[in-house]
């Protein structure tokens, strides 16, 4: 049993380690813009216009559901046009970075586990590095800055897309006129709202793409070991979307 | 020069490389036989600094692999072409651009970028072929892409890892004539990993014999030929007496692998 658990924590030592390897190779290759800066408009194309489909789907409904959720839980006892304000708070701040995030971590971190497992497992990250490339500038810094700068787009547009199914419920459903919806939109609305949703949404599109390149790059053995690559990459990354989310709660909502 | 100085490697409990020492002369093409999982592709591995070693050292052109940082490394890279197993191409990759990548780093105009993949192409009898993905192409000639983009560019020394293992009859026999034909297009020092004696025999100016992580013998093609050693007697005659497969790997690590089984 205590042998046991010896392993299991020199195992979880030994992963922080090659973690933060990673990282401080992830940083080393920062600098070699040449071989990054030719890749990652590819990259912020397949991560962020290929995700909006799924993004704005998801918050389609989300948006629809928060409306009706909205004037449930008033009860008559609450002015409706508040269904407009809780929607857009919600939508802005919680529900919009996250759900896509939750979304993005299956499609865009899995993906990338699965990719670079993939190449790790039939020699082409070895490859490339026969050919004199850094696997970190050519595999990970592209995935990982468009990860950072496209979550947020992808976010923006979901948010937009909830707020307008949201609206559209809010009018059609309830007993709700668009501008008594726009005046609840309105009521507390400050900037802060989408800053603090997109500022979430960048570090969410960090750590999932960080942690999907590094399970990628350490996959060993091959179908089994991709697959497990893959598998932890959602898990962890819907984990730490969890924690990141409870992370800036705490240290922006509390002093805003 | 490629020179292995008593290099040791282990991955866990399995010692691979045990006191390896050998020299590959400029211009040459040494033959790495072997049983399989003794190590080979290993010592080949430590050449381009895919793996560092736990002991002794690997130098290339005097230059001490482990040691380089990474832009030496880099130089020292592009420097070797490496021809993989499972030929390792880019599967979201075209053939052109299979063979470009290693051009790709040299900035070169893209007109002469475009001659160099198709020269390389050309060599390994594969013309025309820019536009196909990997995925379409026969196990022969996913290896012949991945020699054209090792000899793209036109590397000085040329490391294959069992270049032929996998391929029928015919087409072993292409493949050795492609690699004969870039050491003599290119004039390139090679190392061959191997398991066929026919294309060691072919290919090789000499043959070293890989066994329990050292050289178990080294010689011209016609010496290991002759060898009165039984251990390469065995290997180079396929003999399925047993001598020799069960103890190519070093002893230590049977022992560590002995211990563990016991433990387990």
């Amino acid at each position: 049993m205590l042998a046991v658990i010896g392993r299991q924590a020199t195992g979880a030592v030994a992963g922080f380690g090659r973690f933060g390897l990673f990282l401080a190779d992830t940083a080393r290759a920062l600098p070699d813009a040449r071989t990054w800066g030719r890749i990652i408009f590819y990259q912020m194309r397949r991560i962020g216009v290929d995700s909006l489909p799924i993004s704005l789907f998801i918050a389609a409904f989300t948006g629809i559901v928060l409306a009706l959720l909205a004037s449930y839980t008033f009860t008559g006892a609450v002015p409706l046009y508040l269904v407009g304000t809780l929607v857009g708070k919600t939508l802005m701040m919680e529900l919009g970075p996250v759900l896509t995030a939750l979304a993005l971590a299956g499609r865009v971190g899995a993906t990338m586990a699965a990719e670079l497992g993939t190449m790790r497992v039939t020699e082409q990250v070895d490859a490339l590095e026969t050919l004199a490339y850094n696997p970190y500038a050519y595999l990970v810094v592209p995935r990982v800055a468009a990860g950072v700068l496209m979550f947020p787009v992808v976010v923006a547009f979901a948010m937009g897309m909830g707020l307008l199914t949201g609206w559209i419920a809010a009018t059609t459903l309830l007993p709700v006129t668009s501008a008594e919806f726009v005046r609840g939109l309105r009521l507390f609305y400050t900037p802060f709202d989408w800053q603090y949703g997109l500022i979430k949404s960048s570090s969410f599109g960090l750590v999932i793409t960080l942690i999907g390149c590094y399970l990628g790059l350490d996959a060993r053995g091959g179908a089994e070991g991709v697959g497990s690559a893959t598998m932890r990459t959602v898990v962890y990354s819907a984990a730490m979307i969890l924690l990141l989310d409870a992370y800036w709660a705490v240290t922006l909502l509390r002093h805003a | 020069m490629i020179e292995f100085t008593d290099l040791h490697k282990a991955f866990g409990p399995k010692r691979v490389l045990a006191g390896f020492t050998l020299t590959v002369n400029d211009g040459e093409t040494l033959v790495i036989i072997g049983y399989s999982g003794t190590g080979k592709s290993v010592a080949i591995k430590h050449v381009v600094g895919l793996l560092d070693p736990d002991r002794g050292q690997v130098a290339v052109d005097g230059q001490i692999v482990h040691t380089l940082k990474r832009d030496q490394l880099s130089a020292l890279r592009s420097r070797i072409g490496f021809v993989f197993q499972f030929s390792a191409l880019f599967d979201s990759m075209t053939i052109f651009d299979n063979v470009a990548m290693g051009l790709r780093r040299r900035d070169l105009p893209a007109g002469e970028l475009k001659d160099r993949v198709a020269h390389a192409l050309e060599l390994v009898d594969l013309p025309g072929t820019e536009a196909v993905m990997p995925a379409e192409l026969s196990g022969g000639m996913r290896k012949r892409v991945g020699l054209a983009r090792a000899i793209a560019i036109q590397p000085k020394y040329m490391l294959y890892d069992e270049p032929t293992t996998g391929l029928d009859p015919v087409t072993s026999a292409v493949i050795d004539g492609l690699m004969i034909r870039t050491r003599e297009a290119l004039g390139v020092t090679s190392i061959v990993i191997t398991h066929d004696m026919r294309s060691a025999y072919s290919v090789g100016d000499r043959i070293a014999m890989l066994y329990q992580g050292g050289v178990r013998q080294v010689g011209t093609v016609e010496e290991i030929r002759a060898s009165a050693d039984p251990v390469v007697r065995g290997f180079i005659e396929g003999r399925a007496d047993g001598r020799g497969a069960e103890d190519a790997v070093p002893l230590s690590a049977r022992e560590d692998l002995r211990v563990e089984g016991a433990a387990g």
